[in-house]
């Protein structure tokens, strides 16, 4: 797959198809860092062109113009792997949802500004394979650069992500003041632009009822707290994404620091002894969710996405916990992905209908998992 | 109501407090004239009204960002600023609201760009848009030359030009394709 597809032919043929197939994506790789616990960490920078008005106030021509500089500025850093280009605009509404299921664009590039097919240009840039590196074009700035690993490793995510930051740079000229940083469409991200997150797996503090006290906490500290699917998603799956709340006033090794030596490391540590107490002293509860979970996965006739997720997490646990040993958590992070429902009618080769994907979701988890 | 003096409609009305007691003078027009009471101007027409009105409306909005010109009440609507340049515009109005947002912050630290921005197109952009159409020519010269091999049926010729326009056109230096 090329940076440009065909100038000449359709915009986005079967080669961003062929490269969406692939699951060989870094979040749901299961390793990393403390990865019983952090399924993935995630830094996304928010930059502006100067002499550009911002993404809300731009024409499409000026639009198309910060498309034609980012593309031309990405040619020019210098990574192993291959960035795809998609232009958004021109993108069949199934494929947009299958880049946003994979985190790689946000609902809000997805839906656009209103505009019809074809209109109201914006892209995506990613690398493949493993996706670890994507670029976000006139979404509410004009650049979100996104860099993602797999476990708690904000520093090598944030290494990466200066490095590609500075080759663009080298290329384009960010709106910049000394006094607020770097200048972004919503003052809410001046400073770094800055917004690094971890997300993390808590289905013990959730069993406990601990949670609340962690969603408490984590907002003391000035962190957000937010769901699997970013703002205003419910936390399915017991996934829980953190994240710094301010982006002026701390330098990104500040943030940095903040999340993954002082506050991160604490609520890891409290969902590793939410789980032994749980082993410990409420075995037999324990082991009643997880084996339930494991026979609803593979027995269950219809299941909705919520469902599967739910199953998933606790079967999940269930294998970091050694209660089950014959399934790998890897599968179970894919399987995470494939029930939503365009993974889901991408697996089966179809178009298919509410009722449709619960009958398939279920028979995915059947199969997939050594069901019947 | 009737006025004081005469049988007229009374039309000036005029409440003054004297030695702590409301005085009230309902007059018509001419006995006011000659008590020295002038009468209220007359009812400012339709248009003047809708025009004052939306003079007052535009002074208490403020000026306009000078670049994009989008007004702070704007902003305030829809939470987004309509470009860099926003910040200088309404820098006072500004500062408390970013403050609030950020912890009490108002000094960014952290990574800079290592060349300071001007807020006009630079020639770094302009370098970049000028290799843009470079790119664009040579890509639109070879795919005329390309129509030109396969109408005169030179496949081999063809096959280079495709080659050397999916270079041109496709992945970055160093990229495997």
């Amino acid at each position: 797959m090329s940076v440009e597809p065909s100038p000449t032919g359709g915009p986005n043929d079967g080669g961003a198809r062929h490269v969406l197939d692939d699951a060989s994506i870094e979040w749901l790789r299961a390793g990393g860092p403390a990865g019983d616990v952090v399924f993935s960490s995630r830094v996304r920078l928010a930059r502006n062109l100067s002499g550009l008005p911002f993404v809300g106030r731009a024409t499409p021509e000026q639009k198309q113009r910060t498309l034609d500089l980012v593309r031309e500025a990405i040619r020019g850093t210098d990574l192993p792997d291959r960035w795809v280009w998609l232009n958004i605009h021109e993108t069949p509404a199934s494929d947009r949802g299958l880049l946003v299921e994979r985190h790689l664009i946000s609902k809000q590039l997805q839906k656009g500004r209103g505009a019809a097919i074809g209109e109201d240009p914006r892209a995506v840039a990613f690398c493949t394979p493993g996706e670890r590196v994507s670029i976000m074009v006139n979404e509410e700035d004009h650049l979100r650069l996104q860099v993602i690993r797999s476990g708690l490793d904000l520093s090598d995510a944030w290494a990466q992500a200066d490095r590609i930051d500075d080759s663009l740079e080298a290329a384009l000229d960010f709106a910049y003041a000394p006094r607020l940083g770097y200048l972004t469409a919503c003052p809410t991200n001046i400073g770094t632009g800055a917004r690094m997150s971890v997300m993390l797996h808590l289905p013990a503090l959730r069993m406990t009822g601990d949670i609340d006290k962690v969603k408490r906490a984590a907002g003391d500290m000035g962190l957000a707290v937010r769901g699997f699917y970013g703002e205003g998603s419910e936390a399915a799956g017991d996934l829980y994404q953190l994240s710094n709340q301010t982006t002026l006033g701390k330098s990104e090794a500040m943030i940095l620091s903040d999340l993954e030596s002082v506050i991160i490391p604490r609520v890891i540590e409290y969902e590793r002894i939410a789980r032994k107490t749980l082993l410990t002293k409420r075995t037999n509860f324990l082991l009643d969710q997880i084996y339930r979970s494991l026979g609803a996965a593979r027995h269950a006739r219809l299941m909705t996405a919520e469902e599967a997720m739910q199953h998933l997490s606790n079967i999940r646990m269930g294998c970091i916990l050694g209660v089950i040993k014959d399934v790998e958590p890897a599968l179970l992070n894919l399987l995470l992905l494939l029930v939503q429902p365009t993974h889901l009618q991408r697996v089966f080769g179809k178009d298919l209908d509410q009722d449709a994907r619960r009958e398939a979701r279920a028979l995915l988890l059947r199969t997939r998992l050594g069901g019947v | 109501m009737k006025c004081d003096r005469c049988e007229n409609e009374a039309t000036v009305h005029e409440v003054t407090v004297q030695a702590g007691v409301k005085v009230e003078k309902h007059l018509c027009e001419s006995c006011a004239a000659g008590e020295g009471l002038t009468p209220p101007a007359p009812a400012a027409p339709e248009v003047l009204k809708a025009l004052i009105e939306t003079t007052a409306k535009r002074a208490s909005r403020g000026p306009a960002c000078p670049t994009c010109g989008m007004t702070f009440d704007e902003f305030k609507q829809c939470g987004q600023f309509g470009c860099a340049n926003c910040y200088e515009a309404f820098e006072a109005r500004l500062l408390p609201l970013i403050e609030r947002a950020h912890e009490g912050a108002t000094q960014h630290l952290g990574k800079r760009p290592r060349r300071a921005t001007g807020q006009v197109e630079s020639s770094r952009t302009k370098a970049l848009a000028a290799l843009i159409e470079e790119r664009a020519s040579r890509a639109s010269a070879i795919r005329r030359l390309l129509e030109e091999a396969v109408k005169a049926e030179q496949y081999e010729r063809a096959a280079e030009l495709r080659d050397e326009l999916r270079r041109l056109t496709d992945a970055p230096p160093g990229a495997t394709a």
